[in-house]
């Protein structure tokens, strides 16, 4: 398959402003609606509506139907626009790494300036609505999402610190307290607890995937914590923030706004991920299969966590309301 | 490959194709629109632009 090599020249020293400026528009776009669907990153933005959904089902209060959908529509598309600017900016890296080289821009088959656009109407357009239509705290919860992921993680952190997805991080952590924000118009303790869940799950999950694709990841020049402090290094930090994240996964039983189902989930998946955590430690450096593992359990973990308690204190709740 | 003429740009199949996909899903996410505002708008009542903060 044709990767970069065809109507990719927009590839070079000067990054996205220079193929930007030299985007083939000349050319019409081979690019389909399925291209631009894959700019949104699908699969991300479905862990996103999954987290935004809890955020939304755990808060106090009540939330007319049509806005809650409304409100995670905004969301997914928000969350898809930060997507696309990140494939716009992070094209040059894509198109080196086996993993990413086949996105549509640096394929050829999504122009960068069209990237750009398509990020950029998507933004602004999930904002507004989400400003107009639900209210105003969780737009501006949603704006600072998009630019935290596109502008500080994506065109500042990813290239210059092995701490870029720690801070950067935090976008993706910040669904589930704009979920709460579009029902209470406030925020609170729960949603900051949900947000500190995805906030330290993300290094062990991430570091994971990274110390198998060390060798893309510097031949990219991206500084990613294995290639810069090495596998030893990496390895040490993942059991750490592990060891961190656990006690958060359980904190929203323990704090008393999820109940039992869930904490018996988040202490046996916990002791999972624990577990999963020191075996990648232990693992000599030559070896990835704990690193596997522990990358395919991190998805689960968080899906688990949050799917749970979506059912049991938001979905559970509101039949049980119904049925009473 | 693309023919270009005093007639303009000639579209191959594939260039084509990949248009009317474009096409076609956009005047969607615009129908879905139309859809959701105005049942936004029945849910809201004349108080639709009216928000908390």
């Amino acid at each position: 398959m044709s990767l970069v090599s065809e109507g990719a020249d927009f590839r070079g020293p000067l990054g996205p402003a220079a193929a930007l400026s030299r985007g083939g528009a000349a050319e019409p776009s081979l690019a389909s609606a399925g291209d631009y669907f894959r700019l949104l990153k699908p699969r991300v933005m479905s862990l996103v509506v999954l987290t935004a959904f809890t955020g939304l089902a755990v808060a106090p209060g009540g939330i007319h139907p049509v806005m809650a959908f409304t409100a995670l529509l905004c969301i997914a598309v928000g969350a898809g626009a930060a997507g696309a600017l990140n494939m716009w900016y992070d094209a040059d890296i894509d198109a080196q790494m086996t993993r990413t080289r086949t996105r549509p821009v640096p394929a050829g088959r999504v122009q960068p300036g069209e990237a750009l656009a398509f990020g950029l109407t998507l933004a602004g357009f999930s904002v507004v609505t989400l400003g107009l239509m639900v209210n105003l705290l969780s737009a501006g919860l949603l704006a600072f999402t998009i630019f935290f992921y596109a502008v500080i993680y994506t065109a500042w952190l990813k290239r210059s610190t092995p701490q870029n997805i720690v801070i950067g991080g935090a976008a993706g952590a910040f669904p589930p307290m704009i979920g709460w924000a579009a029902v209470t118009g406030s925020l609170a303790l729960e949603p900051l607890i949900l947000f500190l869940i995805i906030f330290f799950w993300t290094p062990p999950h991430f570091w994971a995937l990274a110390i198998c694709k060390k060798d893309d990841y510097a031949r990219a020049g991206v500084p990613m914590l294995p290639v810069v402090a090495g596998d030893a290094a990496t390895r040490l930090q993942i059991l750490i923030y592990t060891i961190v994240l656990v006690p958060f996964g359980v904190a929203p039983w323990a704090l008393g706004f999820a109940g039992v189902v869930y904490g018996a989930t988040a202490v046996v998946t916990g002791a999972v991920m624990l577990a999963l955590a020191i075996q990648v430690y232990r693992e000599p450096p030559q070896q990835q299969r704990a690193c596997r593992n522990l990358f395919a359990f991190s998805i689960l973990y968080l899906f688990l966590l949050f799917a749970v308690l979506l059912v049991e204190q938001g979905w559970g709740g509101a039949l049980l309301r119904f049925a009473a | 490959m693309n023919q270009r003429d005093d007639e303009g740009i000639v579209l191959t199949e594939a260039q084509r194709k990949a248009r009317r996909s474009r096409s076609i899903a956009i005047a969607l996410a615009l129908g879905a629109l139309v859809i959701l505002f105005y049942i936004i708008t029945l849910v809201k009542g004349p108080g639709v632009l009216v928000r908390p903060l």
